[in-house]
């Protein structure tokens, strides 16, 4: 069964070729036999997901089913679940069980889909390669000595290795897409106030955005039907209205009009993921696209303004934790600034508190319109750029990482060269676009993503380029051998 | 030496909306602690603001009031800042695009000048929780109840120069947030703060001096006396030869002291920045209109139309227009009793106001409505019961209730206005007193005027104060010739 798409899955399940609570016993398994290896997950949430799996075959029984109801799933430790531990990766929610869920986690379950449980991630989705989590690492499906990318790597390993057919994730800089590409599925992060934020625990509040991860842009459609929409809790999110994302995956592609960045192809891009990013092009030729070469002049420019924005927000975002209301709290701390100092010092992890100090600097006084000020304008900057090119093509692609998997601990050392990593992805989400991973190939044995990025609120012509690539590939129908 | 005073103040006024300003909990003083906290005021991880467009319209009818531009765009920002009540760790304010902008409060000076004092601008934000230090033995408690109350703080320019100027400021900007309904302004409860920034110069220096920010004062009474006592000390610094180091200072209302909390040096770096979970506040012009439209009348307008319309003196408009409800009451009054507005002005600002005061109730906790206050100048005017029956009769309303009619009947107060029954004492009276009409016959006109009084005394004794004074008055005038 596991090597069903969601797509498939739901199709078994409404010709009643396997029940919900079958179909989740079975990824509980899978979880039990393969995770050990991985590492993927932080919370199984076994008897809820039976639960749910059963209310699920109920409602189908009585003939109450939508197209997604019985489907296990799993969430990122980031969205907030009731009465389920909700972690962030961090020791400092590692006691945190949320009194609410998030409006994505809310539609899911609404959709009838099962929560197999939450997925690990970097701590505070701080990191590209789950390697900055309190509850270690996790690893890549196709090489365990690799990384799966991050931070939303649990769910990218846990869908590639097939441990759940489909996960939630989000993306600040590249979340959805790096792990994505890193681990071999198709991830895609909508446009900034497509997906409500309400319940995902906040990183850089102007970046973050909830996404699907699946096994295929079909599977992602399908998710993103459940997962979009205005919510009145975040005034950030938009009302504009949500199509069927499915009804368009078959569009052709001819005439297609798609950009490629000079500036994605330069220097730092590993020989072997160009050679797949090219071979993918040339598919999208033959299925009529038309290539045209354009210039994003500003992308250098993009990690140092993200690296001002998104620490800075963070600072501000992480102050609620304090050891006060929730989450931990130092031992017997001697005065208040005591307990402030050491229940933060004790519960962040090196890469929060790094990117803390550099947020806390980048705001403080005498600073603030050389670093904040600044960055905000290169972000304008930035969006100006993908404007200028939307008016002349369809969609922009390119890699999504300039480089496939790495070796646990490789970068781990060298903060700058892993912020590097995100440096296809980060533009996208200063500009707040939509951009979509799926894999194109193999670079040394790993795979190797190539990124779509879209108009504002053009997911569905993504998730239609995606798919119709997929329709002539099978790059993402492949599964790590060890976990076939 | 000649010193001046400067004063600015900074005015935090809770709004009275029905809901907190980024979340749905209740917005009301005195629940059991936590009762009205939210996941959103306990600031959970994953939750995120919404604005509250009652405290936006309720901001703009204030900006209206004051005369000042209202921003077509505002943008809140974030105040980060480490404190146990302050649940997420920073206070959603605004910073540098503050919803209201420049605008002006005319208040009057003891000699009856009228000066301009200048609001820089007003903005919207979050009120923090509250920490209580008793009753936790070596802990302390928090309640989030307060935290997310609507708040707008108003600042004012440095244009008074007495703390008589600073009250007198104050309680205009008390009386237009009564006036608008967009707060109950109560000081007691914390509905209405004020933090006075004070300096003082010698008279005829241009430059400011030094100013200390005396936080959190709680009453008309305490803002007086703490800026005084701050501008006192502050002269003594200085006239001993030291200087005043820029800081927050408390005011000890019990010592009448003002005592150093914490200096410039050591003051937060708040790290200002635009709040990314709200979107910036745009107000049309057609919005501004709109707000415009359902002003009240203002205090500056009632009482010309006080001096105007009803002819009172400028010191009745003014006692009169300072609170609405008071103004409303005294309307009230006018209309139903039918008496002159000045008669009526009397009543109310005298009688009625000079009890409350007395006995320290607000308008509201009247035991005396403007019906029944109208009720019984009805009867004055009517001549039913003379001026001095008519206060027997308030004293009675205003301990037992009832209405001026049944009191009258009740007890017997209804003017004699039989010209028969009254000629009948002035008789009496005239005969038992010969020596007093001896004299006043004697008298001239002048003397008369004085000895007269003799006479109407004794006839109002006898008559149990009922005769009618204009009858008792015209038959003696026969009488005594």
């Amino acid at each position: 069964m596991h090597d069903k798409t969601l797509n498939g899955l739901a199709d078994a399940l409404a010709t009643r070729q396997v029940s919900s609570v079958e179909l989740t016993r079975h990824f509980l398994d899978r979880i039990k036999r393969f995770d050990p290896q991985l590492n993927s997950f932080i919370t199984v949430t076994e008897a809820q997901a039976l639960e749910q799996a059963a209310a699920a075959d109920t409602a189908r029984a009585a003939g109450k089913a939508g197209r997604l109801t019985g489907v296990p799933i799993a969430h990122k430790d980031i969205f907030c679940t009731t009465g389920v531990k909700t972690s962030c990766g961090s020791k400092m929610l590692d006691n945190f069980i949320a009194p609410y869920n998030a409006t994505v986690v809310e539609k899911m379950n609404s959709a009838g889909l099962v929560m197999l449980g939450k997925t690990n991630m970097d701590e505070f989705a701080m990191g590209s390669s789950n390697e900055s989590s309190f509850y270690g690492p996790v690893k890549n499906p196709w090489n365990t000595a690799y990384v799966p990318g991050g931070s939303s790597g649990g769910s990218a390993a846990a869908v590639a290795a097939r441990l759940a057919p489909a996960a939630t994730g989000t993306d600040t800089g590249g979340s959805i897409r790096q792990p994505a590409s890193l681990s071999g599925i198709t991830g895609l992060k909508p446009t900034y106030g497509r997906v409500s934020r309400w319940g995902m625990i906040a990183f850089a509040s102007s970046l973050d955005q909830a996404g699907p991860m699946a096994q295929t842009a079909e599977d992602a459609a399908l998710l993103l039907n459940v997962m979009a929409g205005f919510d009145e809790r975040d005034s950030t999110s938009t009302n504009i209205e949500v199509p069927d994302y499915t009804a368009t995956l078959n569009n052709s592609l001819e005439g297609l009009r798609i950009g490629l960045p000079k500036e994605f192809f330069g220097a730092g891009l590993d020989a072997g993921v160009e050679k797949c990013v090219q071979d993918a092009i040339r598919e999208y030729e033959k299925l009529g696209a038309k290539i045209v070469e354009i210039s994003l002049p500003n992308t250098h420019l993009s990690i140092p303004a993200y690296y001002v924005i998104a620490p800075a927000e963070a600072s501000s975002n992480l102050s609620r934790f304090d050891g006060v209301r929730f989450g931990y709290r130092c031992k017997s701390p001697d005065n208040l600034e005591d307990l402030y100092k050491r229940s933060r010092g004790e519960g962040f992890g090196d890469e929060v508190k790094r990117r803390i100090l550099i947020g806390t600097y980048a705001l403080s006084a005498g600073y603030y319109d050389a670093y904040y000020l600044k960055a905000q304008k290169v972000r304008r900057l930035i969006k100006n750029d993908f404007d200028a090119a939307f008016a002349k093509v369809d969609v922009i692609m390119g890699p999504t990482a300039p480089h496939a998997g790495f070796k646990l601990g490789e970068k781990a050392a060298n903060p700058v060269s892993m912020y590097l990593s995100d440096i296809y992805t980060i533009s996208v989400n200063m500009a707040g676009l939509p951009g979509l991973s799926l894999p194109a190939g193999r670079a040394d044995g790993l795979p190797v993503g190539l990124q779509i990025i879209g108009n504002y609120f053009d997911e569905a012509r993504l998730l239609n380029v995606a798919h119709r690539y997929q329709q002539v590939t099978d790059w993402h129908t492949q599964l790590p051998a060890a976990f076939a | 030496m000649q010193w001046e005073t400067v004063i600015g103040l900074e005015v935090h006024v809770q709004l009275s909306t029905q809901s907190k300003i980024f979340s749905g909990s209740r917005n009301a003083f005195g629940a059991e602690p936590n009762t009205q906290a939210s996941l959103i005021d306990l600031g959970m991880p994953g939750v995120l603001p919404v604005l509250n467009q009652d405290a936006v319209h309720k901001a703009i009818k204030f900006g209206l009031g004051i005369n000042a531009e209202i921003a077509p765009r505002s943008v809140f920002a974030r105040k980060n800042y480490f404190y146990p009540d302050l649940p997420k760790g920073y206070q959603i304010s605004q910073y540098e695009l503050p919803i209201v902008g420049k605008g002006f409060v005319d208040i009057t000076l003891e000699d009856g000048t009228v000066k301009r004092i200048g609001v820089t601008r007003a903005h919207l934000e979050e009120d923090a929780g509250k920490s209580l230090h008793e009753d936790f033995h070596g802990q302390s408690g928090i309640d989030l109840n307060r935290a997310g109350t609507p708040l707008l703080e108003i600042v004012s320019e440095p244009d008074m120069r007495s703390a008589e100027e600073a009250v007198a400021y104050l309680k205009a900007i008390h009386s237009i947030i009564r006036y608008l309904d967009i707060s109950d302004g109560n000081m007691a409860e914390g509905s209405m703060r004020c933090d006075c920034n004070v300096s003082v110069r010698l008279k005829g220096e241009e430059k400011f001096g030094t100013r200390r920010e005396v936080k959190n004062v709680n009453s008309f009474r305490f803002v007086e006396k703490a800026i005084n006592v701050e501008a006192q000390w502050q002269i003594d610094e200085l006239e001993s030869g030291r200087k005043i180091q820029q800081c927050t200072v408390l005011y000890d209302s019990a010592k009448n002291e003002t005592r150093a909390m914490r200096s410039k040096e050591e003051a937060n770096d708040y790290r200002y920045f635009p709040d990314p979970d709200l979107l910036p506040v745009e107000i049309t012009e057609n919005m501004i209109n709109t707000m415009r439209a359902t002003l009240p009348e203002l205090p500056a307008q009632k009482i010309e139309r006080f001096m105007g319309e009803l002819e009172l003196s400028e010191y009745d408009a003014r006692v009169l227009a300072a609170d609405r409800a008071v103004a409303d009451y005294f309307e009230q009054v006018v209309k139903e009793s039918g008496a002159k507005p000045k008669q009526a002005a009397n009543w109310v600002s005298g009688d009625l106001l000079g009890a409350l005061n007395k006995n320290d109730l607000s308008i509201e906790q009247s035991p005396v409505s403007a019906a029944q206050l109208a009720g019984l100048i009805k009867r004055i005017v009517d001549n039913t019961i003379s001026g001095k029956i008519a206060k027997q009769v308030f004293e009675e309303l205003w301990s037992n209730g009832g209405t001026a009619d049944s009191i009258i009947e009740s007890k017997g107060l209804k003017q004699e206005t039989d010209t028969g029954a009254i000629e009948a004492i002035v008789d009496q009276v005239i005969a038992s007193s010969p020596d007093q009409v001896a004299q006043y016959l004697a008298a001239d006109e002048i003397k008369r005027k004085k000895l007269i009084g003799y006479f109407v005394g004794q006839i109002m004794k006898l008559s149990k104060g009922k005769a009618n004074p204009q009858l008792v008055n015209d038959i003696l005038a026969k009488k005594l010739i």
